[in-house]
């Protein structure tokens, strides 16, 4: 499988007489046109267009240009064993520590593996990590604070406190202390998904950082989504609805959700950074997936001996992996923010 | 004023009774007998069997909560597996070298983010406003271990200004406390500079809009007294707030800065108790960091009257 994406001419030149798309769409020279020869016409000048926009976009507003930042990441992520140079749990003993070369162009490990493949697969990681959290976090909270702005009374009482209590807890203690109980229950076991091109190796303790994580997001998605349904309850059509004999679930589902996901999307956008970061900190404290797993945190902390000895080679990699994916995820998030939510757009934000 | 204290303490009651629960049931989630996890494994089975009795294991969970309740409320927490010593004991020890840290993190903060935001927002749009807000940037972005890491690499490896890591109590010798300062004072508060500077440089801005800031300018006030006596304190209110969120990610910061810069407080204890999977301890820290983040946001609700005397609780008609 590998092998066939791998050996296909970039150029694509063969492809190009049959594909028949018109001379108007040839012009538009953009690359993603050649991935698909023989796709309709239309989805190639969709495409088109979507670059263009796209470009529009960014020339109007640089911050999207992060956006597509992340994107590399994801493809990075999803691509990593086509991408890395080098196996990222191989030991070279011979090349212990060492700084950026032409062969390990982020330089090596104390184990001699190479950090820049690590850092390719610990996008993996991360990205999962986070986006999952949220995602599982981000729809539990949205449900639960749906209903307790929907139907009010002791439910959304009950469902107040829950959120409180939540709160009460600093973030990263309470995602600690879950992860390490948690952590004691599902030990070193690996599982391992052949994807075809790709195998994901998923060690089965990440799933307690999932739902440490998830767990920590919960009461900002209640309390956001409660607030803006109860600004929608009251709205006419949902009367309407309602008086056609809408049940609640559907109601919910139908009516109210569109209506608040732009605000829970924004909110989306910026929870995942902070998932990242909480992730990158846990396995920096030796609660991530276990050893040779390339995880950002963890190589930061296994490089950290080689800081103080005055070699910071090592850290370079996944400290400005992190960074970029923090930063790239912040400033699009804005961008995002900006967009969705007219009202934020005016700078002075009102002080109540 | 003394009922509407009363009343949000009477709210906490349900909320800190929640935190608890969930304390208390941590040690559950741990596969095994609970007697079992807060021993240890070489424990002896007598003392397995005490303790479960103690605990009142073979009771209804609720009976349990009660009984844990009980212990907690009257100050035990418990016995620490690794430290040999009460659970309650090992926080309020190392609690002093923590609460230096995030004293000294919150001040350096916003010593650092009331001028600057202030300087931001009277020269909005110019270059230094541009750079400063860059500088926020960053510093919401790198999170504090690597800002931990660089500043060892650069002020303790490469300058040798400062030590790389360390604690010596200010009773022994202040100066040297000092020293071990700094580096993770800045680690720790950095983030919150950023957020801070963010707050008042806003809350500025919006408060430079308003009508009474144009009448003090007309009557001939100079822009320095404008801008101090009549727009900081308003655009100060916000910060209030802010800062008793940032007590929450403070604890939580403390907790990878002691690692790194080897400090002796909770929050190490934390870390280190969670490795050794000194459960008794987690629970403690847990339950101490909730309960205190609840309180002092507390405290910063009831501040608010003090800062601003049109804020009043209780009788509003």
């Amino acid at each position: 499988m590998a092998r066939s994406v791998e050996s296909r001419p970039p150029g694509g030149t063969p492809e190009d007489g049959q594909s028949g798309a018109p001379i108007v769409a040839d012009t538009t020279d953009i690359s993603p046109d050649d991935l698909a020869p023989a796709a309709p016409r239309s989805a190639v000048v969709r495409l088109a267009q979507l670059f263009w926009r796209a470009l529009i976009a960014i020339a109007r507003d640089p911050r999207w240009l992060f956006g597509l930042v992340l994107v590399a990441m994801v493809v990075a992520a999803i691509f990593a064993p086509l991408i890395a140079p080098h196996d990222p749990l191989l030991y070279h003993p011979r090349s212990v520590a060492q700084p950026p070369n032409p062969t390990y162009l982020m330089g090596t490990d104390s184990a001699g593996r190479d950090v820049l493949s690590r850092v390719i697969y610990g996008a993996q990681i991360s990205l999962a990590v986070g986006l999952i959290s949220v995602l599982l976090g981000g729809v539990i909270g949205a449900v639960l604070g749906m209903l307790a702005g929907y139907a009010g009374g002791p439910i959304d009482r009950v469902i107040g406190v829950f959120a409180d209590v939540l709160l009460a807890f600093p973030a990263l203690i309470l995602a600690l202390a879950l992860a390490a109980t948690l952590g004691a229950s599902l030990g070193g076991v690996v599982i391992a998904i052949p994807l075809g091109f790709t195998t994901v190796h998923f060690p089965v303790n990440t799933v307690n950082l999932v739902i440490a994580l998830a767990v920590v997001r919960i009461p900002i998605y209640t309390r956001l989504a409660r607030a803006q349904t109860l600004q929608v309850r009251s709205l006419d059509y949902i009367m309407a609805a309602r008086s056609l004999g809408a049940r609640t679930g559907s109601l919910l589902r139908r009516h109210v959700l569109p209506n608040i996901q732009s605000a829970l999307l924004v909110q989306v956008t910026i929870s995942i950074s902070f998932a990242i970061l909480d992730e990158s900190v846990l396995s920096f404290l030796g609660l991530g997936a276990p050893p040779p797993t390339p995880e950002w945190g963890s190589m930061i902390s296994e490089a950290q001996p080689f800081l103080i000895n005055g070699d910071p080679w090592m850290m370079l990699g996944p400290v400005l992996a992190l960074v970029l994916t923090v930063l790239s995820l912040n400033l699009f998030g804005d961008a995002v923010r900006d967009k969705l939510d007219p009202r934020s757009a005016d700078r002075g934000v009102r002080a109540k | 004023m003394i009922a509407y204290v009363i009343r949000r303490l009477l709210l906490l009651v349900p909320v800190a009774l929640f935190v608890s629960f969930i304390t208390f049931m941590l040690i559950h989630l741990v596969p095994g007998d609970p007697a079992r996890v807060l021993l240890g494994e070489d424990s002896t089975p007598e003392a397995v069997a005490a303790l479960h009795q103690q605990l009142g294991l073979d009771r209804p969970l609720y009976e349990q909560y009660a009984l844990w309740l009980n212990q907690a409320i009257h100050g035990n927490l418990g016995q620490s597996i690794q430290l040999h010593q009460p659970v309650l004991e090992a926080i309020t020890q190392r609690l002093p070298v923590t609460v230096e840290l995030g004293v000294a993190a919150l001040l350096f903060s916003l010593v650092l983010a009331v001028p600057l935001g202030m300087t931001a927002a009277t020269r909005r749009d110019s270059r230094l406003d541009w750079l400063l807000n860059v500088g926020s940037l960053l510093g919401t972005t790198i999170p504090p271990f690597v800002l931990g890491l660089l500043l060892i690499l650069v002020f303790a490896v490469l300058l040798r200004m400062f030590p790389p890591g360390g604690y010596v109590p200010f009773t022994e010798d202040p100066l040297e406390n000092l020293r071990d300062l700094i580096l993770p004072m800045i680690a720790l508060g950095s983030a919150s500079v950023a957020v801070n500077f963010r707050q008042v440089r806003s809350g500025m801005l919006d408060v430079l809009g308003q009508d009474y800031i144009r009448t003090a300018r007309a009557k001939g006030l100079s822009e320095r007294r404008v801008n101090y006596r009549h727009a900081l304190p308003n655009a100060l209110l916000p910060l209030l707030t802010l800062v008793g969120l940032q007590a929450g990610a403070i604890l939580a910061g403390a907790v990878v800065v002691e690692t790194i810069f080897l400090w002796p407080g909770v929050g190490q204890l934390a870390v280190t108790s969670i490795l050794s999977k000194d459960y008794p301890v987690v629970q403690g820290v847990v339950l101490l960091s909730a309960l205190s983040y609840i309180l002092i946001n507390l405290l910063v609700d009831l501040s608010y009257t003090f800062v601003d005397p049109r804020i009043t609780y209780g009788a509003q008609r």
